[in-house]
C-alpha cells in the first residue's frame, strides 16, 4: 500500500513537472523560470541553490574576456513601489575564472550571458565555455549604462546581425539575444537578431534611468545613470514582448518586473514562451522561482490547459 | 505607513568621537537604526564618493545610532573627514543578528579593530541581559587600541572584564586577540563566543572555541553592493553574507570552506587570504 502511495506520488509528480516543463531554443526546462542575468549569478554555490530552489535556468552575470571591477557603490538603488536602479558596470571575473567557477558543474541548467566591446570578443569567451556543461548562451546587447558594450552595440541593427553572425559561427548551443529600449526601435533590433539566426530574444533590459538625491541635490548613483528595473518596467516589457512576438519566428522570453504568477502568466498572454524573474528576489529571496511555478500550475489547472504552450500568445488572437 | 528601510534616510551628524588617529565614531539621529540588533548593518552613502556597509554601533542618547569608521580607501576616507551638521544617505538595518541563548551566564567576545563595534552593540544587550561578559579587545599597539572605556561604560551593570592585548606588547597582553583568548580559556569558562574582526583572526577564534566545544558566532565582512540579496557580490560559498548572516554559527562555519580561505574581489573572483 505504501510503496502504491510513493508510486503514485512519485507519477503525480512528474506530471505535474511536465505541466510547467518547456523546451525554448532546443533548451529544456523544468519550468519557464529563469534568473535574469546581473542578478546572483557569480557563484556555483550559489547556482546550486538556486537549483535546489526551483529555478528552470539560470542566466549567469555578463561575462567580458577581461574581469571588469564595475563601479563604485552606490551601484544599486531601491526605489519606492518594487523598482530598482542599478548601474553596476557589468562587474565581473571574466571569461577565465568564470569558466573555471563552473567547471564542474554537476546539472544545473546555466546560460552563460556574454558581452563584448566589439565583436571580436565573442569567440574568446566562447572559447573557454563551449565545452562546459552549459545550456547555452544569452548576449548581452542592451546593457544601458556602459560606454562601448550592451546598448551601443544594441542599438544598431548592423552591429547586431555582425555579433550574432559571429556568436552563431562559433558554438553549436542556443544563442538567445538580450534586447533593450534603446534610441532605436526594439523591433527592428529584435528582427535582426532574429534573422541573424539567434535562436530566442530575451526582452526587455533594464532602461536608462536615474534619481537624485533632493537633500544633497546629488546623483545617487556614482555612474549617475543606471537602469531600472522591476515593477515600474513590467507594462513597457509587456508591450514589447507583445510585438516582438508577434513580429518574430523565434521564441521570446519575457523579463521586466515579475513579481508575482499573475505578471508570469500575462507575459505568456503576451507571448513569452518563458520568463526571467530579478527584482522580484529582493522581496521574496529564493523561494521567488517556486512561488511563481505554483502558481502557473494552479493557473493552468482552473483553466484546464494541460500545458505551458497552450497559454503562450494567448493575447494575440484579440 | 510603516517605513521602507530600503530608501535612502537623510540623517545628519550630531557628533564626532575621536577613537585614535584614524578612527572615528559617528552619531546621529535615526529611530530605525537605534533600534537595529546587534550585529545588524547599514548601508552608508557618502554623497558623491561612496556607499559602504557599516556595523550599527552604539549610541548614548535616544533615537540615536552611530557608525564607526578606520580611513583607508577614497569612501572611509570621505566618511572620517565628515564633519558636524553634514548629511550622510543610510539604509537598513540589514542582516540577521547575535542570537544569545536564554540560558546564557558568561560570554566571551572576542573583537579587532572595527570589528569591535557590532560587540560593542551586543555588549550593551548583555548588560541590559545582566549577562556576566569577558571582552578580549585586539590591537597592533596602544595607539590602536580604542573602545575600551566605551566597553567599560556600556558594560557598568554587570559583572564584565576587558582584556587588551597588542601584538608589540606596549599595552596589555602581547600577542594578537586569539593568543588572549587562548590564555582565558586556561583559566575560565564560558557559555559561548562571539567574534568579528578580520577573517583569518574569527578563523582562529573558532578553531580555539571548536577544541573547547564552545558555541561560536561570527560576523563575516565581504565586499557587499546591494545588501539586500540580490546581486551575490558578497557570497560566500553558497551563504550571502548581507542576506544569510552578517552572524554565522559554527556548524555553518565549518560547513564554509571558503571561511578562512578565499574572499571574493570587486569582480568577483576568488582571492586567497
Amino acid at each position: 500500500m505504501l510503496e502504491w502511495c510513493k508510486l503514485l506520488r512519485g507519477k503525480r509528480q512528474r506530471e505535474h513537472d511536465r505541466t510547467l516543463s518547456i523546451n525554448i531554443a532546443g533548451m529544456e526546462l523544468r519550468n519557464p523560470t529563469m534568473l535574469a542575468s546581473g542578478f546572483l549569478g557569480i557563484s556555483q554555490a550559489i547556482f546550486n541553490r538556486l537549483y535546489n530552489a526551483d529555478v528552470g535556468a539560470i542566466v549567469s552575470k555578463s561575462i567580458s574576456c577581461e574581469p571588469m571591477e564595475g563601479y563604485r557603490n552606490p551601484t544599486a538603488v531601491c526605489l519606492e513601489g518594487g523598482s530598482y536602479l542599478n548601474a553596476v558596470g557589468l562587474a565581473n571575473p571574466g571569461a577565465d575564472a568564470f569558466s573555471s567557477e563552473i567547471a564542474s558543474n554537476p546539472y544545473v541548467p546555466i546560460i552563460v550571458s556574454l558581452v563584448g566591446s566589439s565583436h571580436d570578443d565573442f569567440p574568446k569567451i566562447i572559447n573557454k565555455f563551449d565545452d562546459l556543461n552549459i545550456l547555452g548562451y544569452e548576449i548581452n546587447l542592451s546593457c544601458p549604462h556602459v560606454a562601448k558594450m550592451g546598448m551601443e552595440v544594441g542599438d544598431d541593427p548592423d552591429m547586431v546581425t555582425k555579433v550574432v553572425k559571429t556568436v552563431k559561427s562559433h558554438t553549436l548551443k542556443p544563442v538567445v539575444v538580450k534586447v533593450g529600449i534603446g534610441n532605436v526601435d526594439i523591433l527592428d533590433i529584435a528582427r535582426a537578431a532574429n534573422d541573424a539566426g539567434a535562436n530566442a530574444i530575451t526582452a526587455i533590459n533594464t532602461i536608462r534611468a536615474m534619481t537624485i538625491d533632493i537633500e544633497s541635490g546629488i546623483p545617487v548613483l556614482s555612474n549617475k545613470i543606471g537602469g531600472l528595473s522591476g515593477k515600474s518596467v513590467k507594462p513597457i516589457a509587456i508591450r514589447c514582448v507583445y510585438e516582438i512576438s508577434k513580429n518574430v519566428s523565434v521564441p521570446v522570453i519575457g523579463c521586466g518586473g515579475i513579481f508575482s504568477w499573475e505578471d508570469a502568466v500575462e507575459f505568456m498572454l503576451a507571448g513569452a514562451s518563458a520568463i526571467q524573474l530579478g527584482s522580484v528576489i529582493g522581496y521574496e529571496g529564493f523561494g521567488a522561482f517556486q512561488k511563481i511555478c505554483l502558481g502557473l500550475k494552479r493557473y493552468l489547472e482552473r483553466k484546464g490547459m494541460k500545458n505551458l504552450t497552450e497559454l503562450v500568445g494567448l493575447a494575440h488572437k484579440y | 505607513m510603516p517605513i521602507n528601510i530600503n530608501i535612502i534616510r537623510s540623517v545628519f551628524i550630531e557628533r564626532v568621537l575621536n577613537e585614535t588617529a584614524s578612527v572615528k565614531t559617528i552619531l546621529f539621529k535615526d529611530r530605525v537604526s537605534s533600534k537595529a540588533d546587534p550585529g545588524q548593518f547599514l548601508m552608508v552613502w557618502i554623497p558623491g564618493v561612496e556607499e559602504l556597509p557599516m556595523s550599527v554601533m552604539v549610541a548614548d542618547e535616544e533615537d540615536s545610532a552611530a557608525i564607526t569608521i578606520r580611513r583607508k580607501g577614497i569612501g572611509s576616507t570621505a566618511l572620517f573627514n565628515k564633519r558636524i551638521g553634514e548629511m550622510l544617505g543610510i539604509r537598513g538595518p540589514y542582516g540577521n543578528k547575535f542570537k544569545i541563548a536564554p540560558n546564557a551566564r558568561t560570554v566571551l567576545l572576542v573583537g579587532g579593530g572595527t570589528g569591535l563595534v557590532p560587540l560593542i552593540r551586543l555588549a550593551a544587550k548583555l548588560n541590559e541581559m545582566r549577562i556576566c561578559c569577558t571582552l578580549i579587545i585586539g590591537a597592533s599597539s596602544k595607539r590602536e587600541v580604542f573602545f575600551e572605556n566605551t566597553a567599560d561604560a556600556v558594560l557598568s551593570d554587570t559583572k564584565h572584564k576587558i582584556i587588551v592585548s597588542t601584538e608589540n606588547g606596549d599595552y596589555g597582553i602581547k600577542g594578537n586577540a586569539t593568543d588572549a583568548m587562548a590564555q582565558v580559556l586556561k583559566e575560565e569558562t564560558f557559555d559561548s563566543v562571539y567574534t568579528c574582526g578580520p577573517e583569518l583572526m574569527m578563523k582562529k577564534v573558532l578553531d580555539i572555541a571548536s577544541a573547547y566545544s564552545l558555541p561560536i558566532q561570527a560576523s563575516l565582512e565581504r565586499h557587499m553592493k546591494c545588501g539586500i540579496g540580490i546581486c551575490a557580490s558578497c557570497c560566500i560559498e553558497d551563504k550571502l553574507v548581507c542576506k544569510d548572516g552578517t552572524v554565522f554559527c559554527e556548524k555553518q562555519l565549518s560547513k564554509l570552506n571558503e571561511f578562512g580561505m578565499f574572499y571574493r574581489d570587486k569582480t568577483g573572483r576568488k582571492i586567497v587570504y
